[in-house]
C-alpha cells in the first residue's frame, strides 16, 4: 500500500476495471441522452430496448426513448435496463441497488446489460461505512443489492458471466457540481472525506 | 471397524479418488489459492476475523432474545415466523404454505439447511415441482446426485459430464459442449420454470433481528430472481443466523467470499427486507406496468432449531454454531482436496466442520462416517474468518464415537491397556494411540523387532487384525534411545560457559526411531553455545489425541508437565524438534492443565528452528553451524500444523541467513499426518495427497536437492514417495551432517 492512498474516484475505477466492469464518467455540462445512447450501443444493444426506472437525481433523467414504465412483457425483451445506484464502494467496485415498487430490481437483473447510474457523491470509501449507511434503510423496511460485476458462475465447469443476471454493467458515473436537491439526504459532506478511518 | 469394514471404506475411496478426484482437486486447490490472494488483500485480515468472531460469539449468546426481537421485526414487517423444532416440523410448515399457495411449483436458490430438511422431497409428496435454481444444484438435480461440496455443490463433475447429462436428458437440437452453452441453456430453461413459479424459497446466510433482514451471498442472480418473481417466499435458515444488526454484517460480507472461493466478494449480496417492495413478475398480467401493480406480497420465515439448542449448550459443539458455511476448512483440507464432499461429509454437510454439524443436528452415526478424514493437521484453523477450532471439534467427537461404539473388547481390555479409556475404543485407534508402549517395546527388542515387522506373514496378520496396511514400510526402531545416548555421552556445553540451557523434549519418535535427528539437534544446539540436557519425559499425548483418545492425552499432558515444570521454573527454555508435539504445548495443553502450568510450558517451549533463529538473532555465533556454501541445495517441505502455527518462516529464515539455496513446497499437507497413511481403509488416500508434494519435488529443478522436512509423518511420506531419504533441518545444519 502506497503512503498516499487513492481518492475513492480512482479506487472505483480501478477495482472496476479489476472486473472488467466500463464506467464512463460524465460532468454536468455533458447530456445524460447522449451518454447513455453511446452505452447502450456500443455494448452492441439497441435503443429501442432499453427499459429503466425513474432516477430520483436532479442531474440525469432518463431519456424518453427508455421505457420507464415496464411490464413482465417489455421487461422479457429488453435488452439493456438502467436503475439508479443509491451507493458505490470503492474498495469493492460495487454499487448498491435499492428495491423499488417501480420494479428496479426486475430491471436491474434481467436484461443483457445493466447500466446503474450512480452520483459521485454517493461512492463511498469501504464496506463498512456502506453498511452503516445501509442500516437505517433496512431498519425501515427497505432492500437493496450490493452488486459487484457481472452475474457469474462457475458451475458449469469454466467461468461464464451471464448466468441467471446481467452479462455485463456498465456504471455511469455522474460528476459533482450539480445542486441535486432530490436525493434521499445530503450526504456529500460526509461522502468528501470518505477516506478510510 | 473390522478388515472388512475398512476394506469397504477403501474401495469406496478408491472409486471416488478414480471418478472425482481430479475434478474436485483443480477446483478446490483453485479455491483454496483464490483464499490466500484475496485475503492478503485486505489491510486488517486477523482483526476483521477477531471481529467477526465476536459477533458471533455474542450472537450466539443472546440467541434466545435475539430470536424474539427477531419476531417482532419480522412481524412489523407483514412477514410471518415459524420457529421449527425439528425437520419434520419444519417440513410440515411449508407444505402447509404451499398448500395454502396451491402452489405447483416450488422454485429454490441454493440453501444447505433446505438439504438438512429435505424439504425438497417433502413437497414432492405432495405433487410439488420443486426446482433448484443454482446452476450447480439444478445440474445434481437433473443427475439425481448429493452436493460434493457445500458452496460449489457440483465441482466433482467436469464440463464434459455435465454436457453428456444435458445432452442425454434434454436432447438438444445442437448437443452442447461448452460451459458457455451450457449455461446459457440452463438460463433459459430455469427462466421459463422461475417465470410462472408460485413460491421461491431461499436460504439466508445472515438474518438480522433489528430489521429483519436477509442476507444472500450468490453470484448468478438466481436468488434474486427466486426472491423477487412469484408473490411468495419462504426463507430457510438455522437459527444461528441471526445476527443483532446490519452494521453486524460488514465484516462477514468482507470475508465470506474470499474465504469460500476466493473471491473478493460475490457478485450479489441482497440485503432483502420481507415483504419487499419490488413488484411481482407476473407472467398473468404481462401489460400492467410495474408501478401501477399493488401487490401483497406474503413472506415466512422459517427458523430452524434441529438440534441447535442443544449445541448451543454443548461447550464443545457450540462453536459450530458460528460457522458460516464459506467452505475455507473444505478447500484447505489436503483430503478434501482428494476425494471431496462424498467420502469427506455425512448426511447433508461435508468439510472439516461437517463434524461439528453432522454430529449436533443428525447425530455421531452419521459424523462417524467421515469423522476419520479429519486429521487433525490444522491447516483449516487459520483459515476460518471466525476462527473455529474445527480439528478439536473433530476430536471430540470421535472420542465421542469411540465410546458409542459396541465394545466387543470391554471385558477383556479394560484395565490391561496402557490407556484411559473404555473398551469399545476400535483397535486399529486403540494401537495407534498407544503407539509410545508400541515404540518403548520394540526399541527394547531391537533390531529383533524390526526384523520380525518385516516378515510378510506378520504383514498380513498386522493387516487383517489392526489394518495397518501392507504396502506402508514401517519405522525402525533404535535399541539406544535418545535418552540413553545422551545420558552416555553428557553435555558439551557446561551450564557454566553456556549462554543459555535448554531441554531438548525427547518426543516419541525421535527418542525410539529417528534418534540421529536428535543427536543433531544437540550438536546444533551446542554449536551456539547452549548447555543441552534431555530429561526422561513421556510422549506429549498427541498420538492419542489423534485417535480421539482424550482422556488418555490429557493424562500425558499432566505427565510431561511434571517432568517439564522443574525445567521451567529453573528458566530452562523446552526446545521441541516435532512440529505436533509442539502443537499440543501451545494449544491443546490449555485445555488439559490448568491455565497457569499451560501457560508456562506455552511461554517456556520452541520449535527447535524457532530457537535457533531467536539464539542467532540475539548475537549467537552460526560459525559452528553448516552453512549452503558447504551443504547441499534443499527442498524443503514445512509441517502443516507448523505453519499454522506461524513458525516455518523460522526455518525458512535460517536457511536464507546461512545461504542455502532453498525450493519450498505449497502443499498444505504431505497426506501422512501420523498413523493416518498406515490405515488400511486410508492408505490410497494418504499417497494420493502425497503425490501433490511428490510432483513439486520430482521437477527437474527439485530433484537433485536434499529433502527436508520439518515432521516426522512428512519425512516418513517423502521417504516412500521419492524413495529418496529426508531429513530434519538440524540434520542439514548439524556441523558433523553427512547428508548431501
Amino acid at each position: 500500500m502506497s503512503v498516499e492512498s487513492p481518492s475513492p474516484v480512482e479506487r472505483f475505477e480501478a477495482t472496476l476495471a479489476a472486473l472488467e466492469v466500463s464506467i464512463t464518467r460524465i460532468d454536468p455540462d455533458d447530456e445524460f441522452a447522449q451518454c447513455l445512447e453511446t452505452v447502450v450501443t456500443e455494448h452492441g444493444h439497441d435503443t429501442d430496448s432499453v427499459v429503466g426506472t425513474p432516477l430520483p437525481f436532479s442531474s440525469a433523467s432518463l431519456p424518453d426513448w427508455v421505457d420507464d414504465e415496464p411490464t413482465p412483457e417489455t421487461l422479457e425483451t429488453a435488452t439493456t435496463g438502467v436503475t439508479a445506484a443509491s451507493l458505490g464502494i470503492a474498495d469493492y467496485g460495487s454499487v448498491v441497488l435499492p428495491s423499488t415498487a417501480e420494479g428496479s430490481e426486475p430491471v436491474s437483473l434481467f436484461p443483457e446489460l445493466h447500466v446503474p447510474v450512480l452520483r459521485e457523491s454517493d461512492l463511498v470509501a469501504d464496506m463498512p461505512t456502506a453498511i452503516e449507511r445501509l442500516g437505517p434503510e433496512l431498519r425501515a423496511g427497505r432492500s437493496a443489492i450490493v452488486a459487484t460485476g457481472p452475474s457469474a458462475t462457475a458451475d458449469m465447469g469454466a467461468l461464464v458471466t451471464g448466468a441467471h443476471g446481467p452479462k455485463d454493467v456498465h456504471v455511469v458515473l455522474l460528476e459533482d457540481g450539480s445542486t441535486d436537491t432530490e436525493g434521499p439526504e445530503d450526504d456529500d459532506a460526509a461522502a468528501a472525506n470518505g477516506g478510510k478511518a | 471397524m473390522s478388515s472388512d469394514a475398512r476394506k469397504t471404506k477403501a474401495q469406496r475411496i478408491r472409486h471416488l479418488l478414480e471418478t472425482e478426484g481430479e475434478a474436485v482437486e483443480e477446483n478446490t486447490i483453485g479455491f483454496n489459492e483464490g483464499r490466500y490472494e484475496s485475503v492478503a488483500d485486505l489491510e486488517a485480515y486477523e482483526e476483521l476475523k477477531d471481529e467477526a468472531r465476536a459477533i458471533k460469539e455474542d450472537a450466539i449468546e443472546r440467541l434466545p432474545e435475539l430470536i424474539e426481537e427477531l419476531r417482532e421485526t419480522v412481524e412489523e414487517n407483514g412477514g410471518t415466523l415459524y420457529l421449527a423444532d425439528d425437520a419434520a416440523d419444519a417440513n410440515r410448515y411449508i407444505r402447509e404454505v404451499a398448500e395454502e399457495q396451491a402452489a405447483d411449483r416450488v422454485v429454490k436458490s441454493k440453501s444447505m439447511t433446505s438439504e438438512e430438511l429435505e424439504v425438497n422431497e417433502a413437497l414432492e409428496e405432495d405433487g410439488v415441482d420443486v426446482v433448484e435454481t443454482d446452476l450447480g444444484e439444478w445440474v445434481l438435480q437433473v443427475a439425481d446426485e448429493a452436493p460434493s461440496h457445500i458452496v460449489a455443490p457440483a465441482i466433482h463433475k467436469s464440463e464434459a459430464e455435465i454436457a453428456d447429462l444435458f445432452n442425454a436428458q434434454f436432447d438438444p437440437e445442437e448437443p452442447l459442449e461448452t460451459a458457455e452453452e451450457l449455461t446459457m441453456f440452463a438460463r433459459e430453461q430455469l427462466g421459463e420454470l422461475i417465470r410462472d413459479a408460485d413460491i421461491g424459497m431461499t436460504g439466508a446466510n445472515f438474518v438480522t433481528a433489528d430489521s429483519g433482514s436477509i442476507m444472500l451471498v450468490t453470484s448468478e442472480g438466481n436468488a434474486r430472481k427466486t426472491a423477487v418473481v412469484p408473490d411468495t417466499h419462504v426463507a430457510v435458515a438455522g437459527v444461528e443466523k441471526i445476527v443483532p444488526s446490519v452494521e453486524d454484517l460488514a465484516p462477514f460480507i468482507e470475508l465470506i467470499g474470499r474465504s469460500g472461493t476466493g473471491q473478493d466478494i460475490t457478485s450479489y449480496v441482497s440485503l432483502l427486507t420481507p415483504p419487499v417492495d419490488s413488484p411481482v413478475v407476473d407472467v398473468d398480467d404481462p401489460d400492467v406496468a410495474f408501478a401501477d401493480r399493488d401487490d401483497d406480497r406474503e413472506f415466512h420465515l422459517v427458523l430452524v432449531d434441529n438440534g441447535r439448542m442443544a449445541m448451543r449448550e454443548d461447550e464443545h459443539l457450540r462453536e459450530t454454531l458460528y460457522c458460516i458455511r464459506c467452505s475455507a476448512c473444505a478447500n484447505t483440507c489436503a483430503n478434501f482436496q482428494s476425494v471431496g464432499g462424498h467420502a469427506f461429509g455425512g448426511e447433508t454437510y461435508s468439510g472439516g466442520i461437517a463434524t461439528g454439524w453432522e454430529a449436533g443436528v443428525h447425530g455421531t452415526d452419521s459424523a462417524a462416517e467421515f469423522n476419520d478424514l479429519c486429521t487433525g493437521c490444522s491447516r483449516c484453523v487459520e483459515a476460518c474468518p471466525v476462527k473455529i477450532d474445527i480439528p478439536w471439534i473433530n476430536t471430540v467427537v470421535r472420542d465421542r464415537i469411540n465410546r458409542e461404539e459396541d465394545g466387543q473388547f470391554d471385558f477383556l481390555v479394560e484395565g490391561l491397556t496402557p490407556d484411559e479409556e473404555p473398551g469399545s475404543v476400535d483397535l486399529q485407534k486403540r494401537l495407534f494411540g498407544n503407539y509410545e508402549t508400541l515404540a518403548k517395546l520394540a526399541s527394547a527388542t531391537a533390531p529383533l523387532s524390526n526384523w520380525t515387522t518385516k516378515l510378510g506373514p506378520v504383514r498380513t496378520l498386522m493387516e487383517k487384525t489392526v489394518g495397518v496396511d501392507r504396502r506402508r514400510p514401517l519405522p525402525e526402531f533404535e535399541r539406544q534411545t535418545l535418552v540413553d545416548w545422551f545420558e552416555a555421552r553428557g553435555p558439551r556445553v557446561s551450564a557454566a560457559n553456556a549462554e543459555r540451557e535448554a531441554v531438548l523434549y525427547p518426543d516419541t519418535y525421535t527418542n525410539y526411531i529417528d534418534v540421529e535427528r536428535g543427536k543433531a539437534a544437540v550438536r546444533v544446539l551446542e554449536a551456539l553455545d547452549v548447555h543441552v540436557r534431555i530429561p526422561d519425559v513421556p510422549g506429549s499425548g498427541r498420538a492419542p489425541l489423534s485417535q480421539g483418545m482424550i482422556d488418555t492425552a490429557d493424562e500425558k499432558a499432566s505427565r510431561v508437565f511434571s517432568g517439564l515444570a522443574e525445567h521451567l521454573d529453573a528458566d530452562r527454555d523446552v526446545v521441541v524438534i516435532e512440529p505436533s508435539d509442539l502443537a499440543m504445548f501451545r494449544q491443546e495443553y490449555e485445555k488439559f492443565l490448568p491455565e497457569a502450568s499451560a501457560q508456562r510450558l506455552r511461554e517456556g517451549s520452541y520449535e527447535v528452528c524457532e530457537y535457533v533463529y531467536g539464539l542467532l538473532e540475539n548475537g549467537a555465533d552460526g560459525e559452528g553451524l553448516r552453512t549452503g556454501e558447504r551443504g547441499p541445495d534443499l527442498a524443503y517441505h514445512s509441517h502443516c500444523q507448523q505453519r499454522t502455527l506461524g513458525l516455518d518462516r523460522y526455518t525458512r529464515a535460517i536457511f536464507e541467513d546461512l545461504e542455502y539455496d532453498v525450493l519450498e513446497s505449497d502443499v498444505e499437507c504431505c497426506g501422512m499426518a501420523g498413523s493416518f497413511g498406515y490405515k488400511e481403509q486410508y492408505y490410497e488416500l494418504s499417497m494420493d495427497v502425497g503425490d501433490r508434494l511428490a510432483d513439486q519435488f520430482t521437477t527437474p529443478e527439485a530433484s537433485d536437492r536434499l529433502v527436508v522436512a520439518s515432521g516426522t509423518s512428512c519425512e516418513d511420506q517423502l521417504e516412500d514417495l521419492l524413495a529418496r531419504d529426508a531429513v530434519h533441518p538440524v540434520e542439514v545444519l548439524d556441523p558433523r551432517s553427512r547428508h548431501h
